[in-house]
């Protein structure tokens, strides 16, 4: 089960802004401690720079998912920029090819709990990443 | 959102107030990085305690600045990361290498005095 909630358009650094916001204020809802709430933060704002610095402007959507006694917050980055030639390498620690520090996309997938990007030269690229919600014990 | 910057002795104080774009942060160095020079600063303490999210771009920003300005003789301290924004910076693999940083204002700045009482011993 699950409701598209929210989509945002990514095409300036205050949308950037906005987007991890916005995660934010989802995530509270979810219940998810603050902590957590600034690792998502934290994760949007990186693949939203992705977006910036690749395909100029894209969009983020998030939905939230059930899975039994757990809420899992889902965040889509997608873009149609010049999409990732060898997105393996691209996940990689310390390859960045727009000279930033190449902590991007690595680091947004050490921060949330699924991660998976779909991208081809041309095609544009999509991240798709989730945070799960811990149940109470 | 533009940060306004205090001068306090020979420290120049950078209090963030709210989350700020990357431009905003650029600016920031830029101006910080000026000021040092117009004011004849031997400090400089970024308080990032409003910030609630510390990015690869925030990170490399204030890392840059406090290379530059002590590269224009004013150490930087950064003061004020909070603890979920510690841990997330971590998880990023995002250091402030080479880059002071104190609990809150009040350690920023006897750190300061602490780097310029050493500075003057050793002259």
């Amino acid at each position: 089960m699950h409701e598209e909630l929210t989509l945002l358009t990514v095409a300036s650094d205050l949308d950037v802004v906005s987007a991890r916001q916005r995660g934010r204020e989802l995530a509270a809802q979810c219940g998810f401690s603050s902590g957590d709430q600034t690792v998502i933060a934290a994760a949007i704002s990186e693949i939203a720079r992705n977006i910036l610095m690749y395909a100029r402007r894209g969009e983020i959507g998030f939905r939230v998912m059930l899975d039994g006694d757990r809420q899992g917050l889902v965040i889509v980055a997608r873009d149609a920029g010049p999409g990732i030639p060898d997105v393996h390498r691209a996940l990689q620690d310390g390859y960045s090819t727009s000279g930033g520090l190449g902590l991007g996309l690595p680091g947004a997938r050490r921060l949330m709990d699924d991660f998976e990007v779909e991208s081809a030269p041309g095609q544009g690229t999509t991240v798709t990443m989730t945070k799960w919600t811990r149940p109470h014990a | 959102m533009e940060v306004p910057i205090l001068k306090q002795g020979h420290y120049l104080i950078a209090s963030i107030q709210s989350a700020l774009t990357d431009a905003d942060l650029s600016q920031l160095r830029e101006s910080l990085v000026e000021r040092v020079g117009r004011f004849r600063a031997k400090g400089v303490i970024v308080d990032v305690t409003a910030l609630d999210v510390m990015d690869s771009f925030a990170v490399r920003t204030l890392r840059d600045l406090a290379h530059m300005t002590r590269l224009r003789g004013a150490e930087t301290v950064i003061v004020g990361i909070q603890p979920e924004v510690a841990f997330a910076m971590v998880q990023l693999g995002l250091t402030l290498k080479g880059v002071a940083t104190a609990l809150d204002l009040e350690e920023g700045l006897a750190f300061l005095d602490r780097q310029a009482r050493e500075r003057t011993d050793h002259a």
